[in-house]
């Protein structure tokens, strides 16, 4: 046997073994994707279903896995929107009012706070900062009674005010860290220079470090979009007047009526009520993923 | 002085509306709350300070409040760790040369965003119902399924599924931490033959740890705060048999069904000192299991 021959013969031997661990990878990996498509598969079924059962007749809708409805019942959009005494227009507008002022309120206040905090020399800082990180832990449920009695008195309750005043003082916190952690590492010559120059803090804060915190602002009023949004519990205390309710409180009506085959008609309401955090989430999903993963959010 | 307020003044201008909501909304109300905690109040009357008396009724003869316990803890002690490893592994899964892993991030992740909705409460009182979808699946392989949700034995068990389903953001908080193991470590034991299940317990959790001690606060204090699917499911009242209890229900109920301010008060100071005291233990022994990449031992 030639030299030649028996290199020739290794290197056969040593791209059969590549071949095989190739195959061996793919195949891992395919496996890999078959898992995670089951895995997805159960992820998306209880919305798949809720979405088939919006549009399917009552008695099609209870044991049935089959996600195809029998026949299509689009009416129980138009009948659901206006299945209780007072339409969803109203909700939706009620709760649009509520969630976007909330959103500007927290952009502003925690970004007011965070500036503050993370620029900002001045006495008894640490100790603010501490405070601000100790409210983080503390659970609402230990401020709602006085916060309600509060509202009361000051006639507040079955107005959106107990929903959205506190959003101005940035009751929020979690909102103030996020914000600080960014702020934080913007480049400290920016309001040196700035300063030099004769800016004022405020022109600071509103010229350079706000246009350039464009993704933690972003990551703050979507989270805080959805939250206010999906919100239960503090609608649930205040409002009280069927007028002034928001969606999430409307649903929960649907649930009241039960036995009045109006399965359809909530289902189609629930759906429509997961629309705008389903456009947030598509349009912003890369902010939401990278804003939970640096931050750990819900 | 006047230096001082000069140097001070543009800072506190822009914290104004924090330190009135510190003051107005924290602190004001939880003080208050302690004094209420202490008191008998109806909303009607002033209060009325009775001592300990609510807290004595509570430990010794309130049967509800350790209901409400047991089902709060029980429901920590399985939803936590069944969606810490439902994250851990999804992340490990996702973590390692997969192109596809946006599409299935933005999956897994979507049912904890909309958990919280009352859509998504509405859906499982109906998907674990007697006629429900879970039973239709079970009947397909001949087995005879429960009423989950209106038997006491088995409703909490629909609301830890609800949580496994929701373990997307802890799941996006691993993928980051494991991001920041270097590849190399894996390299390295590759070529000396550790076996994986090694490499897992001997790179990934170690260094993995302060992420998983990271999510494993968080995701408790949340599961103590547990409130809008229970109530939705329990329709408000904890039921069936007060198995659906959770504590911030039963207190919901206490304060704004019963007008019973005063007792709801201690209740609701009792779960900011388990919050406080399980935050403690975490932090107070993250020492001893917790190593972060930079510290020498």
């Amino acid at each position: 046997m030639t030299l030649a021959h028996e290199m020739e013969e290794a290197a056969h031997v040593a791209h059969e073994l590549r071949v095989k661990r190739d195959q061996r990878a793919r195949m891992g990996r395919l496996l890999k994707h078959l898992f995670l498509i089951s895995v997805s598969i159960v992820m998306l079924y209880p919305l798949l279903w809720l979405l088939a059962s919006s549009l399917k007749p009552e008695n099609d809708i209870f044991g049935s896995l089959t996600l195809w409805p029998t026949e299509f019942q689009w009416h129980n959009y138009v009948d659901g929107w206006h299945g209780l005494p007072v339409s969803f227009t109203t909700f939706y507008i009620n709760s649009t009012i509520v969630t976007v002022l909330s959103v500007i309120g927290n952009l502003i206040s925690c970004s007011f706070a965070a500036y503050a905090f993370a620029r900002l020399q001045f006495t008894g800082r640490t100790f603010l900062f501490g405070l601000m990180m100790m409210t983080l832990m503390i659970p609402y449920h230990v401020v709602l009674i006085p916060q309600y009695v509060q509202f009361l008195r000051l006639g507040w309750v079955d107005t959106y005010l107990p929903l959205v005043v506190p959003r101005f003082l940035a009751s929020d916190a979690f909102f103030i860290f996020l914000m600080v952690q960014f702020f934080r590492q913007l480049p400290r010559e920016l309001d040196e220079a700035a300063m030099i120059d004769g800016c004022s803090p405020f022109k600071i804060y509103w010229a350079i470090i706000l246009p350039l915190s464009l993704p933690a602002l972003g990551t703050a009023a979507i989270f805080s979009l959805i939250w206010t949004w999906e919100d239960f519990l503090a609608p649930l205390i205040y409002l009280n007047d069927i007028k002034s309710y928001t969606v999430p409180l409307a649903l929960r009506l649907f649930l009241d009526q039960e036995g009045q085959s109006s399965y359809g008609q909530m289902f189609a309401m629930s759906v429509l009520s997961l629309v705008p955090v389903v456009i947030a989430f598509i349009m912003f999903q890369k902010l939401i993923v990278r804003g939970i993963a640096t931050s750990g959010m819900k | 002085m006047r230096r001082f307020i000069a140097r001070n003044a543009p800072a506190y201008a822009f914290l104004t509306p924090w330190l009135l909501g510190f003051f107005l909304l924290a602190l004001g109300p939880i003080l208050a709350s302690l004094y209420l905690s202490f008191t008998r109040y109806d909303m009607v009357n002033a209060p009325r300070w009775v001592g300990l008396a609510n807290y004595e009724y509570m430990f010794t003869r309130d049967r509800r409040f350790w209901k409400a316990l047991n089902v709060t803890f029980t429901y920590v002690a399985l939803a936590v760790p069944a969606r810490l490893i439902m994250a851990l592994g999804v992340a490990m899964l996702l973590d390692k040369g997969l192109r596809t892993i946006g599409l299935y991030r933005a999956i897994f992740y979507l049912p904890s965003l909309l958990g919280a909705s009352i859509a998504i409460a509405i859906l499982w009182r109906q998907l674990f119902a007697a006629d429900g979808v879970v039973n239709a699946v079970l009947g397909y392989f001949g087995i005879q399924g429960a009423a989950w949700i209106t038997n006491p034995d088995t409703s909490l068990y629909t609301l830890v599924v609800l949580a496994m389903w929701q373990f997307g953001s802890p799941m996006l908080i691993f993928l980051a931490g494991l991001r920041g193991i270097p590849k190399d470590l894996y390299e390295a034991a590759e070529i000396d033959g550790t076996p994986k299940w090694r490499q897992f317990t001997r790179i990934t959790l170690p260094l993995l740890a302060p992420v998983i001690f990271f999510n494993l606060v968080l995701q408790t204090i949340e599961a103590f705060k547990t409130f809008s699917s229970a109530f939705i499911i329990s329709n408000g009242t904890g039921a069936p048999a007060d198995s659906l209890l959770f504590y911030t229900v039963y207190l919901f109920n206490e304060a704004f069904k019963f007008f019973r301010m005063g007792y709801a008060s201690a209740l609701a100071w009792v779960l900011l000192i388990i919050i406080a005291i399980f935050t403690a233990i975490s932090f107070l022994t993250s020492k001893y299991w917790v190593h972060y990449e930079n510290e020498r031992d």
